[in-house]
């Protein structure tokens, strides 16, 4: 973990651009990145460009390196010992793997929404008011109640959960549960919403409600999105990323992915004949 | 458009200000003193232990050291037996304290009237006369004669030799009198008062006088007392484990026997002391203070523990072996037997070793069935009278003489090193037939 | 002696019925063994076992309930003007009788009558025991031999021999619980017998704990067991103001911080700690800890009594260190990663994770490993009479002498005890509250964590 974060502005504003990388709506470039777990590599030079307030679809079949690529993108692979990855992650042009660069404040900026709905076992409130309240954003009473309020609407949950704000957030239904996983992530008004399989434990119903708030949300935030859900991908991305086997075979255009993939892979992944 | 432009600068603004690096600093430092936290406390618990075991042993090892003194004693007839007689029996009433004393003061020629004998009887051990007799009565031919003989000193000369009674404080406050401490400074400097490694402590049967003090007998006792715990709770805790494992259905009975068997393991062990104290003692009249109801106390005591760990390691037996089993037409008690037991072994044994290692440093429930009584003798069956180790440590602890301290210690220190023992071997029992299925 | 003896015979004799019995087995097969119903070794353990078994719950039976029996005779032919009315002297005289009988002299020259009785207690008994053995060998024989007539291809040895093991297992699991209701049962006994001298409520609510005074007469005023109770109370909580946040972040750092190497090294530290006897840290607290803080206290201008609860209660709290680290490492091991993830990914540093979420979501399970370490230094005897004392004082200062439930039950009982003093049967009044109360506490905390895991699993 990167401690060092005393002089963490005027590092970002002197550090070098890293290469090739001068369209200013690429919020994030990846560049050569190699994931190993000990010895087994999961990713193989990774080249990917992420773009500003745009969905990308990362899709693949199981185990190709999809959930490690987007722990790439906020650090959390830290959290796994046996876990090394090289190469440049670069979020507007500041290489995040860099020394200076401090975890915590990375991932207050690129927010992550994961598979499982997993709220905190604490109130609906807390659930949201935790991230504002460690990052110092807000204070306690009205300001907070303020984001918490802003947050929930939001992830349109707020007209289900606005009575009972002060029940645990355990209690709510997975579709909601998941929603409110989503508000807590915009609390802290990241730049970067990462979303694992967000939708794989919900029903149809819920899974369009969260559909509908990603769209919702493009326009605020760039939104990186895991699926296996091919209708999914084409709905709410606009970018399609597909990786096969620690590979990233090929990126593109939702459309141009779907209704003209240039790689047999992807072709043969996305008319389902494997994965 | 401008409003998206205006919310992500201000967002940008948010982590990237002043503020919230100042904050940021803020929680970093939380951070370590969180860590510090942890680290105290792990470092807190490694002193403790180091501190402990630095008193034990520094205290302890000392008892393997004894004073004697090596003089040479004139087997005086005179003494030994006035009327000439070579009958045992009155060879065995001989004054042979006068034999000792003769002896020192040949060497300290200063150590005359009344006070000055007492002094220097005070400097000697009780043994010493009762080895002196046993010498005669072994070779009644002696008397007469000259021998060189190490006498054993008193625990006062010995702690005092040892540097455990301080030398500058004043004569009142001292348990060596000014004269003594020059008298065992002479015989020192004149190498009639030497220390000696010596395995005393451990080979000697009890006594009252802490020189003389050894644990021979506590560890028969303790051994005893194993024998039996071992020998009732390991069967039974082993059949008890295969029948709610593999056998029993899983019903209110079997439900009632798990909680039981739960809150047996957290009842307090003097709880144990009572049940054998009313139960064994009162009601069945077994033999007070024997190995063989300490050992059945300690046995119901383990019982919890041996039952849970086996339960635990035939539960790790994956069920295809069972089924691997049972389709080659064996009975499920056959499985058992010649399948999942032998996997399970080393599982139940490493619980069986630290249950019995528990068992083998407790104190309180021996106290009450009657353990704790003075015994000299060593235990010749399972229904004499016994004591064990750490029963032993408890009662020489209590004694006032500087000498029990060290002789506790080394006590404890044996108790320790079959406890590490034990777990040594359950650990390494662990670690070498550790399967991940 | 003879016990011993009528063991070996059981012994041989089942071996012998084993071999017997597969042999005949094999005999009856006529060299083909697949008629059997059983292969042979069985009816070898089915024949052992008609050996074995009746003889041994003969032998069980008589031991059991043989030194009574024998009583009663005796007391039957002493003439009927020894018998005493009253209970106590009753007691006494069979005392008597078997010390008499065992040859242990009881310092004073017996009465000629119970002497008689003596000699005639041991020849009742070795009569006893001459029957014993004949009978159980006769049985032992003719269990053998009945067996063995029954062995035929189609006998079912197998299921019986299982049958009879599955009883056995049954058996030794119905252990666990005769252990309970063997303690439950004795302290109430005696517990009951001694409420009826001393009113419960006086016993539980009176202020002045001093059996030594109470031989006769009014006792009641004598067994207050608050002094004791409050005494319990205060060692307990020094040790949990120890212990607790000891063990705990000593567990949270071990399972969120420390590299696999630390880890390595710190285990086994704390199992140490956690393996060394409770008479070892007794003789620690008496030797070094007590005279440390006395020293401590003088320093400061205290008067701190060489004997204290602080020196207890704080080598307590040094013991269940690990108890409470490692129960406290697996709650907090089971909340889920999921959680953890969760936090890491607001941007939460770990101590902020561990705090706000990690602990509080194993809070429940921590509590019930608190209730358990407390449970364990209420239980607790050995430091506490090491080092605390035996002095019934009622306070609340932790420099001074206390004494606690179970060091007064350790003191005063020494195996050889008068069943009927009030003295002996107040321990038996505090061993039932000492029990209840663990009890209790353990029940609890047993649930709690139990319900805690299931949720994360
Ligand atoms: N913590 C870990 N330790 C070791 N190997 C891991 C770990 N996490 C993932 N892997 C390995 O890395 C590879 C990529 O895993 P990843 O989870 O990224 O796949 P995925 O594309 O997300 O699959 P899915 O669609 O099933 O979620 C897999 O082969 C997996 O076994
Ligand atoms: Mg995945």
């Amino acid at each position: 973990m990167s401690m060092d974060n005393i002089t963490l502005t005027t590092a970002i504003r002197q550090s070098p651009a890293v290469r090739g990388m001068p369209n200013i709506s690429n919020k994030i470039t990846a560049r050569d990145v190699n994931v190993y777990y000990a010895t087994k590599r999961a990713l193989k030079e990774i080249n990917l460009d992420i773009e500003e307030h745009r969905v990308t679809a990362l899709i693949g079949p199981s185990g190709c390196g999809k959930s490690t690529f987007l722990r790439c993108l906020n650090r959390m692979n830290d959290t796994i010992d046996i876990c090394r990855v090289e190469g440049q992650i670069a979020l507007d042009g500041q290489d995040i793997y860099a020394r200076v660069i401090d975890t915590v404040q990375l991932r207050a900026r690129v927010g992550m929404v994961f598979q499982k709905p997993n709220p905190f076992p604490k109130s609906i409130y807390d659930n949201i008011a935790y991230g504002p309240r460690i990052h110092g954003l807000a204070q306690r009473g009205p300001e907070m109640d303020e984001v918490v309020r802003s947050s929930l609407e939001r992830a349109g949950l707020w007209g289900e959960v606005k009575d009972r704000l002060k029940e645990p957030g355990t209690g709510l239904s997975g579709g909601q549960q998941q929603r409110l996983c989503i508000a807590r992530a915009i609390a802290v008004s990241p730049e970067v919403i990462l979303m694992d399989e967000p939708c794989s434990a919900l029903d149809p119903i819920a899974t369009a409600h969260i559909e509908e708030l990603i769209d919702e949300l493009r326009t605020s935030y760039t939104i990186v999105i895991v699926t296996h859900n091919m209708q999914q991908a084409a709905r709410v991305s606009q970018k399609t990323a597909f990786f096969h086997l620690g590979e990233m075979v090929e990126c593109n255009d939702t459309e141009e992915i779907f209704t003209n993939p240039r790689d047999e892979r992807t072709q043969g992944y996305i008319t389902g004949r494997y994965g | 458009m401008t409003d998206l432009a205006h919310d992500t600068v201000m967002r940008r603004s948010a982590y990237q200000s002043e503020a919230f690096e100042a904050r940021l600093r803020q929680r970093y430092r939380a951070e370590r003193r969180f860590q510090v936290a942890g680290i105290a406390s792990i470092a807190f618990a490694a002193v403790m232990l180091v501190v402990l075991l630095t008193t034990i042993v520094m205290n302890g090892y000392t008892a393997f050291w004894q004073s004697r003194f090596d003089v040479e004693v004139l087997f005086d007839p005179e003494a030994i037996t006035p009327s000439g007689s070579r009958d045992p029996a009155v060879l065995a009433v001989g004054d042979y304290a006068a034999l000792v004393r003769q002896a020192l003061q040949a060497e300290l020629p200063d150590a005359t009237g009344r006070d000055g004998r007492r002094a220097l009887m005070e400097m000697v051990s009780t043994a010493a006369a009762y080895d002196l007799r046993n010498m005669v009565l072994a070779h009644p031919e002696i008397i007469g004669t000259r021998q060189k003989v190490s006498l054993l000193a008193s625990d006062t000369a010995d702690q005092f030799i040892k540097g455990h009674i301080p030398r500058n404080i004043t004569e009142d406050k001292r348990k060596v009198s000014d004269r003594q401490m020059a008298w065992i400074d002479l015989l020192a400097a004149h190498g009639v008062l030497t220390t000696h490694f010596s395995l005393d402590v451990l080979t000697q049967s009890n006594s009252r006088q802490p020189e003389q003090a050894g644990m021979w007998g506590a560890v028969i006792g303790s051994i005893m007392t194993m024998l039996v715990t071992l020998g009732l709770s390991v069967p039974i805790g082993v059949a008890a484990a295969v029948y709610l494992e593999e056998f029993a259905p899983r019903n209110r009975w079997t439900d009632l026997i798990e909680v039981n068997i739960n809150n047996l393991a957290a009842v307090p062990s003097i709880v144990f002391g009572l049940l054998g104290l009313s139960m064994f003692l009162n009601f069945f009249g077994m033999p007070r203070s024997s190995a063989l109801v300490g050992g059945v106390v300690l046995a119901l005591m383990t019982l919890p523990t041996i039952i849970i760990a086996s339960r635990a390691a035939l539960k790790a037996v994956p069920p295809s072996i069972r089924e691997a089993a049972l389709g080659i037409g064996a009975s499920p008690l056959q499985v058992v037997i010649h399948h999942v037991l032998p996997l399970a072994a080393p599982g139940v044994l490493t619980g069986t070793i630290l249950g019995l290692a528990r068992a083998l440093g407790e104190t309180a429930p021996l106290l009450l069935i009657g353990m704790v009584a003075f015994v000299v003798d060593v235990p010749g069956s399972l229904s004499d009278p016994a004591t064990v180790l750490p029963v032993q440590i408890f009662m020489w602890s209590d004694g006032s003489e500087r000498g029990w301290i060290e002789r506790t210690s080394a006590a404890i220190m044996l108790l320790l090193g079959f406890l590490i023992i034990m777990n040594a071997i359950a650990v390494y029992l662990r670690k070498r037939f550790e399967r991940r299925w | 002696m003879q016990t011993t003896l009528l063991l070996t015979v059981i012994a041989v004799l089942s071996v012998v019925g084993y071999l017997v019995g597969r042999n005949r087995a094999v005999a009856i097969a006529g060299g083909r063994l697949s008629t059997l119903h059983s292969v042979p070794p069985y009816h070898g353990f089915y024949v052992a076992l008609w050996a074995g078994v009746p003889a041994l719950i003969l032998l069980a039976g008589w031991v059991s309930c043989e030194g009574p029996i024998i009583m009663s005779l005796v007391l039957g032919q002493l003439p009927a003007a020894l018998i005493p009315q009253d209970a106590q002297a009753l007691t006494l005289l069979q005392t008597d009788i078997l010390n008499l009988a065992a040859g242990v002299s009881t310092g004073r020259e017996p009465d000629p009558a119970v002497a008689d009785a003596a000699r005639l207690y041991n020849s009742f008994h070795t009569l006893a025991e001459s029957c014993l053995l004949a009978l159980g060998a006769a049985l032992a024989v003719t269990g053998l031999i009945l067996a063995k007539r029954q062995i035929r291809t189609e006998l079912r040895a197998r299921n019986r021999v299982e049958a009879t093991l599955n009883v056995l297992l049954i058996l030794c699991s119905l252990v666990a619980i005769l252990t309970t209701v063997g303690i439950v049962l004795s302290l109430l006994f005696e517990a009951i017998q001694f409420f009826t001298k001393v009113p419960l409520t006086d016993f539980l609510f009176g202020l002045h704990w001093n059996p030594q005074t109470a031989f006769s007469g009014d006792v009641s005023g004598s067994f207050g067991a608050v002094p004791l109770f409050t005494g319990t109370l205060l060692i307990t909580l020094i040790a949990m103001v120890v212990a607790v946040p000891v063990g705990l972040m000593a567990a949270v750092y071990m399972s969120e911080y420390a590299a696999p190497t630390v880890r390595a090294v710190v285990k086994p530290v704390l199992e140490i700690l956690a393996g060394i006897p409770t008479v070892v840290y007794g003789f620690f607290a008496a030797l070094t800890m007590a005279p440390a803080i006395r020293d401590l206290g003088n320093a400061l201008g205290l008067d701190v009594s060489s004997q204290s609860a602080l020196a207890a209660g704080v080598v307590m709290g040094i013991m269940i260190i690990p108890f409470v680290s490692s129960l406290s490492d697996d709650v907090i091991n089971a909340v889920p990663q999921a959680l953890r993830d969760g936090s890491y990914g607001l941007g939460a540093t770990r101590s902020e994770t561990i705090r706000e979420i990690v602990l509080p979501a194993a809070l429940p399970g921590i509590v019930g490993a608190v209730m358990l370490a407390v449970s364990r230094a209420i239980g607790e005897t050995m430091i506490v009479a090491m080092a605390a004392g035996l002095a019934a004082n009622l306070t609340a200062n932790p420099f001074a002498a206390v004494t606690t439930v179970t060091v007064q039950i350790a003191s005063t009982i020494r195996g050889d005890q008068e069943f009927n003093s009030p003295k002996t049967l107040s321990v038996f009044g505090l061993g039932l509250v000492l029990f209840v109360v663990t009890l209790i506490l353990n029940v609890i905390a047993l649930r709690v964590v139990h319900k805690y895991r299931e949720k994360y699993d």
